[in-house]
């Protein structure tokens, strides 16, 4: 499986990410950087995370109308992965990829620790290395995580299986509904998450619980 | 040129933890019966043009496309 990072201004965990997806797929990433419109033939697009455009106006607003993001809509719709962590989440957002919204944290206060995460839904192409109800261990680092949607999205994405993670063992960081700590669309091919798997994924790391991630949505699963 | 300001809030129902805080801190600084406080944003805009449907038809696909996330906020925009 072929894979792209997008690289945009103000967005530093890129790197973190070429290296997880380096050591899991056997093969660096290419990079995409923010007024590219066309996309390379790949099967997998990251939007890290980071502080892309300062978080101005709304995190992830400013890079949500970047050229670049036309042109990944356009590869979603094709069928093409998308997984956008941290501010690649709330961009995700914010660009009408993912239903909901990403608030300030109900603590007011950055968070940068540790949680766990419930598998939810096993069975999308990002999670199918995990096991449905496995808890895993996997750091957070964010200010403006607190997942929110209007009660009929809430029901719809609930009814869908489009909340893939949640927050376990009362580690809920930021307040969001539902403990809710990652998304789908609708056809499931596009996940967004708060949460850093990509911290997690060797010795050096202290775990691994974030590899099955990308080893899911790379294919990279031992058969 | 016409002036337009934009000003935006959160809609009903959606959690605003900073809001939420002012109303604490104007509590503690003594002021008494603030029933919610919600914070929200303002623009100050200026449209180099004269006509003014235009400027407000122009602002409010600002306000669509990137002022406000219509999914969490309202908007409402006046023309001096």
């Amino acid at each position: 499986m072929k894979s792209a990072v997008v690289q945009l201004p103000g967005l530093n965990r890129d790197r973190d990410m070429i290296t997880a997806l380096t050591m899991i797929s056997g093969k660096p990433p290419v990079t995409i950087w923010q007024t590219e419109t066309e996309i390379p033939d790949v099967d997998l697009i990251v939007i890290p995370g980071g502080f892309s455009y300062g978080d101005y106006l709304r995190c992830g607003a400013i890079a949500a109308r970047m050229p670049v993001m036309q042109a990944i809509k356009a590869k979603a719709e094709q069928g093409v992965r998308v997984l956008g962590v941290c501010n690649g989440f709330q961009i995700l957002v914010e660009a009408g990829l993912l239903p909901g919204a990403l608030m300030r944290n109900a603590s007011l206060k950055f968070v940068c620790k540790e949680i766990k995460l419930e598998v939810v839904n096993a069975s999308t192409d990002f999670t199918r290395a995990y096991a449905e109800g496995q808890i895993i261990r996997c750091p957070v680092a964010h200010h403006d995580g607190n997942y929110f949607a209007d009660a009929e999205t809430l029901k719809e994405i609930e009814g869908n299986s489009q909340v893939v993670f949640r927050y376990a063992g009362g580690t809920n960081p930021n307040g969001s509904m539902n403990d809710i700590a990652a998304v789908t669309n609708a056809r499931g091919n596009v996940l967004g998450m708060m949460p850093h798997p990509e911290n997690l994924i060797e010795a050096a790391h202290g775990g691994s619980d974030g590899r099955a991630l990308f080893a899911s949505a790379l294919d990279v699963i031992a058969a | 040129m016409i002036t337009a300001r934009v000003t935006v809030t959160l809609k009903n129902g959606v959690l605003d933890p900073q809001g939420k805080a002012i109303e604490g801190a104007l509590g503690a600084l003594g002021f008494q019966g603030i029933g919610q406080v919600r914070q929200g944003k303002v623009f100050d805009l200026t449209v180099d043009t004269d006509d003014r449907a235009k400027a407000e038809s122009d602002v409010k696909a600002m306000c669509d496309k990137l002022l406000a996330n219509t999914v969490i906020e309202n908007y409402t925009i006046s023309l001096d």
